[in-house]
């Protein structure tokens, strides 16, 4: 199946775009997911403890299970105000 | 009519927020005997550096069911109280205002409580970042991890609003 990742701040300098299409596992989490970032974007390491995760625009757990068609977020830790 | 809730890019001001935090209470129109206010504006300095702009990015969709949820958390907290909260995006020179909050309340406690309980909220956990432009650089500032359910930081909102 096939998710768009959103990736903001830091995390989209160090990609290079704001917006991935990916393939994942039929049986993937938000962490899988985040995972093969990783492997495919080793500096995103770094923000293994202190991103935040969301799924369709809602704040979701890393072990959540995602869907065809979901939009994955990863959110560097925040600085509003 | 100006919503209670907003993020983008226009510039923000606090007479349109008041006016909606008072407006917007149906039949207890009146209620009010104190509206707190609160601004955040951009600083020329910051952790020793010479700040010469700022950018600010959000998760739109996130950041505005984040206010909808510091909105929900506020009228637990205090329910007589009406929020308003605008956050700006793009960029912002110095002195312009990055946040705008407005709490109507019946009496003066509930609504400064309430702005203050907020402004720390949207810190803790509104999916929004600023990029700090200085002279011979830029750097993404980050503060905290954002977990909504992480009670400790709701906590700390509350002691720091003395509630």
């Amino acid at each position: 199946m096939r998710v768009t990742v959103r990736l903001f701040a830091r995390l989209r300098d160090i990609t290079g775009a704001s917006e991935l299409g990916r393939d994942v596992a039929p049986d993937a989490t938000i962490r899988s997911v985040w995972r093969q970032l990783v492997a495919e974007f080793p500096d995103l390491r770094d923000y293994e403890r202190s991103i935040s995760s969301a799924v369709n625009a809602d704040y979701a757990r890393m072990d959540q299970k995602i869907s065809d068609g979901d939009e994955v977020a990863f959110l560097p830790p925040v600085s509003g105000g | 009519m100006t919503p209670l809730l907003a993020i983008g890019p226009a510039p923000l001001a606090l007479e349109p927020i008041v006016a909606a935090v008072t407006e917007s209470r149906g039949e207890g129109r009146g209620m009010d005997g104190a509206v707190a206010v609160f601004l955040g504006t951009v600083r020329n300095h910051n952790a020793g550096r010479s700040v010469s702009y700022l950018v600010y990015e959000a998760y739109e969709p996130l950041a505005l069911r984040s206010f909808e949820r510091i909105s929900t958390e506020v009228t637990e907290k205090w329910p007589g109280v009406n929020l308003a909260l605008h956050h700006r995006t793009g960029r912002l020179e110095i002195g312009e205002a990055s946040v705008a909050i407005a709490a109507a309340s019946a009496h003066r406690a509930d609504a400064f409580s309430a702005c203050r309980y907020t402004i720390e909220r949207v810190k803790q956990i509104a999916p929004i970042w600023k990029r700090e432009f200085f002279e011979g650089g830029d750097v993404w500032i980050e503060g905290a991890t954002a977990d909504p359910d992480d009670e400790m930081a709701r906590a700390k909102a509350e002691r720091a609003a003395c509630a």
